[in-house]
């Protein structure tokens, strides 16, 4: 008998887990359970499968064999299977930035449907990169940024172009650690090579390998995507939208989107606003067509159109199991196999689109971005034929539906705070300096049934919200925080600190900014790019009062990304499960304490969020102490110091 | 009296049940945690293989245990109502005379503590560490005509090919 407020704080969670509970249903919250206690090799990274002289594996408490069969021992184990964790990672973000790039190509030669929305960034952009704009058509203009973002992937020489972004000092770092990345593919076939049995055998080299291929996600296939996501389909800006299953509405055709590549999912909106497609959902008896979210995709298509999400990561079997989905179209990523069978249950369809995104259990309609709107036409269209399919005996929709505000970006944040006439980060800085803000936390990654759903989210935003720390949010902790309210203007009344509040009300913003997708997690770079360049508060990503955090992680992407931010000279703490590497006492040193030294990031494992968020705190303190920042105009009563956190103990006893 | 069992064919020797065993009798009881403790923890149920069987060596509360009849310091009783052997910590002197006596070789000298130590059955616990680690399902803790009933559904299943 399962509780299932520890499966999930939220209540349309529960809701459903009681329904799946009563009628039956297995979910991954089941599936987790059974899987218990998993293996402690693995979970410890010393378990090597790398090749077929083993498998081999590391007795962690030094009574079995303490090398394997060519000789690694626990370290260099546990780098082997991290290096390929973050080439897998920075793969799936690069690939997304392929296809994007390709779709750019497309709407440049006017193919597929894909329009150029954004002309300012494409400009801008285009100077960035010196490409000529004078006189020149903008599918002209358009053609050469796709073209000299597909050679990013191909290239053999030079740095990646976006690496020319960041300080000066910054590059001298990576230049001198052997970081700097070249072009996306190769930094990640390297990586794949160095880990084979006999090639990179130093546990040292290969961190800093497996650095150098995440800088080629964050400063490369990820970045691609978010700046020419930005120029095919616009810039967010702040919108109104609604989050939860309760936006799945029972007399509408309800289409849920879910994966990551607005691709495909712009393509659906645009279709879902077809005339042809409203009447013929009218003719099957609905109201008519609703379009709706799960994951990054949502994201995507919630920045730019407002669309409703339906949820994240763990919500995708419970949005199936409302009984209430005609089709949950996927592309890639975090789509769990286990979807096809479930939908099986109720009349839903789940359709996959990506050839590299099949799945056992669901209906194949290949999208090719070369004919996109027709296919997603005929997507719509399949999905509202089903409506007639659907059992409204069975329906079940929770009735939670929250607001939130979300859109913003690196260039809107310039508008805000400045107004039209005179955009500018300098009240930002400001308030940074003058200690209404203690300082900026990036609140990222995944959910995981290893804790609550949204547990650590929530809680760990509240907690540095109360000490007046701005908080920005992507993927999957932006969505957990939108369902808990803190993505509403007014929760900077009943969440945020005094001097934050402050800010908040005069410029008008939620006290949590939503800022997308996790590949817009690149949006946080650009942002302390433009704090740096506004200047008095730090001339480089480490000496800024600024921290990340993925309290519920559990993607290798989420590794990825966790590297390139400690690349770039910034604290990153995990919550839920720490790395996969505690078994390699060495690595795990180099990548929790040293590396401070180094780049001036680090990880910290916390499993709890309060004491993850005080642990961000005592971060930001420090970082603001060594910059003589003013003290904070509202300190709060309780600032408790976590000292263990400098003990050099990864895990908090 | 209730012992672990093991269908031996099931066993792939991944050691899971020794990781287990060791950090349920460690200080913290936690996996991540176990790796920093000043004792590091060790198992006291050992998994041996070779030529692709597997072979698993835990106290098996002897009906004539020789470690009790060997400890000199009281240690080591068996209980005459369940026929458990047990060894009470505190009394150990460390002389290791039981780990010379056991014919299995279960019981483990540990240098670092200075005291001997065999498989407790997990006293306390609601499950054996052990058991419940499995991948396979291959441990059991039951009485000897469960396991035996146990065995035969299994080689029943074997037989239909399930």
């Amino acid at each position: 008998m399962s509780n299932n407020k520890q499966r999930s704080a939220d209540p349309a969670g529960q809701h459903m887990l009681k329904r799946a509970e009563k009628e039956g249903f297995e979910t991954v919250w089941d599936r987790y359970e059974a899987m218990l206690p998993q293996c402690g090799f693995g979970q410890l990274g010393v378990c090597c499968r790398n090749c077929y002289m083993g498998p081999c594996r590391v007795d962690p408490f030094g009574n079995g064999p303490q090398k394997t069969v060519c000789g690694a021992d626990a370290d260099l184990v546990v780098a082997r299977n991290l290096i390929r964790q973050i080439a897998v990672g920075s793969a799936a973000h690069s690939e997304h930035g392929r296809d994007v790039a390709h779709a750019l190509l497309l709407a440049s030669e006017g193919h597929g449907g894909y329009e150029i929305k954004d002309e300012v960034k494409l400009h801008a952009l285009a100077t960035e990169w010196g490409i000529k704009t004078d006189g020149r058509k903008v599918n002209e203009i358009a053609r050469d940024i796709a073209l000299m973002a597909e050679n990013e992937f191909a290239k053999q020489h030079g740095d990646l172009l976006f690496t020319k972004r960041v300080p000066e000092r910054r590059r001298e770092i990576w230049k001198k650690l052997g970081v700097m990345p070249t072009g996306i593919d190769r930094e990640i076939v390297e990586a794949i090579n160095r880990s084979h049995m006999g090639v990179d055998n130093d546990y040292r080299s290969l961190v800093f390998s497996g650095i150098k291929t995440s800088l080629a996600d964050g400063w490369g296939g990820s970045m691609i995507a978010t700046e020419l996501q930005d120029i095919l389909f616009g810039r967010p800006r702040p919108l109104r939208a609604k989050v939860n299953l309760g936006v799945l509405k029972k007399d509408q055709v309800n289409i849920v989107v879910h994966g990551h590549e607005p691709t495909l999912s712009m393509m659906l909106v645009k279709a879902s606003r077809d005339p042809d497609l409203t009447a013929l959902a009218k003719e099957m008896g609905a109201e008519g067509i609703n379009l709706a979210g799960i994951c990054c995709t949502a994201n995507e298509i919630l920045m730019r159109h407002g669309i409703p999400i339906a949820g994240n990561h763990l919500h995708q079997e419970l949005a199936i199991l409302t009984g209430a989905v005609e089709a949950m179209i996927v592309d890639v990523q975090c789509v769990m196999p286990a979807i096809g069978e479930l939908a099986k249950c109720f009349h839903t369809e789940v359709i996959t689109t990506s050839p590299k995104g099949k799945a056992p259990g669901t209906t194949y309609m290949e999208f090719h971005e070369e004919k996109a709107y027709d296919t997603a036409r005929e997507i719509i269209s399949k999905a509202i034929k089903n409506y007639q399919n659907r059992n409204h005996s069975k329906v079940d929709i929770p009735q939670e539906e929250m607001d939130i505000v979300a859109g913003f970006t690196t260039e809107e944040v310039y508008n805000i705070l400045g107004g039209k006439y005179r955009p500018s980060y300098r009240p930002l800085n400001d308030g940074i300096i003058a200690g209404r803000i203690r300082g900026v936390a990036g609140i990222v990654g995944c959910n995981n049934p290893m804790v609550p759903q949204d547990f650590n989210h929530v809680e760990m935003t509240k907690e540095l919200l109360k000490h007046d720390v701005l908080v920005v949010e992507t993927g999957c902790a932006a969505i957990a925080c939108g369902k808990a309210g803190l993505l509403k203007p007014e929760a900077a009344k009943d969440f945020a600190g005094r001097g934050l509040q402050e800010i908040c009300e005069a410029v008008g913003i939620p006290p949590v900014l939503h800022i997308g997708s996790c590949v817009d997690n690149t949006r946080i770079l650009t942002a302390c790019l433009e704090i740096m360049k506004e200047g008095g508060i730090g001339n480089d990503f480490n000496e800024l009062p600024a921290a990340g955090a993925a309290p519920e992680w559990m993607s290798e992407k989420a590794i990825a990304i966790g590297h390139y931010v400690v690349g770039t000279g910034i604290f990153t703490l995990l919550g839920g499960p720490p790395l996969p590497i505690l078994g390699g006492k060495n690595v795990t040193k180099l990548l929790t304490q040293d590396m401070e030294e180094i780049t001036g990031g680090k990880f910290v494992f916390e499993p709890d969020p309060i004491k993850g968020a005080h642990k961000i705190i005592n971060h930001l303190n420090k970082k603001r102490e060594a910059l003589k920042l003013k003290p904070m105009m509202y300190p709060v009563e309780v600032d408790k110091g976590v000292t263990k956190a400098e003990a050099g103990v990864p895990v908090t006893v | 009296m209730k012992k672990i069992y093991c269908e031996i064919n099931k066993c792939f020797a991944c050691k899971g049940c020794e990781i287990a065993c060791a950090v349920q009798h460690s200080e913290s009881m936690d996996l991540y945690q176990a790796l920093w403790e000043e004792h590091p923890p060790f198992p006291r149920i050992f998994v041996k293989s070779k030529a692709g069987k597997s072979s698993l060596l835990y106290c098996h509360h002897c009906d004539k245990p020789k470690c009790v009849a060997a400890c000199v310091s009281g240690a080591l009783t068996r209980a005459s109502d369940t026929g458990e052997v047990i060894l009470d910590t505190s009394k150990c002197d460390g002389c290791w005379k039981c780990v010379a006596a056991c014919p299995f070789g279960v019981i483990i000298a540990n240098h670092d503590l200075k005291k001997a130590f065999k498989c407790d059955l997990c006293k306390g616990y609601d499950m054996l560490a052990c058991v419940k680690a499995c991948p396979n399902n291959a441990l059991h803790y039951c009485t000897q005509e469960e396991f035996q009933q146990i065995v035969k559904e299994s080689s029943m299943k074997v037989k239909a090919g399930v």
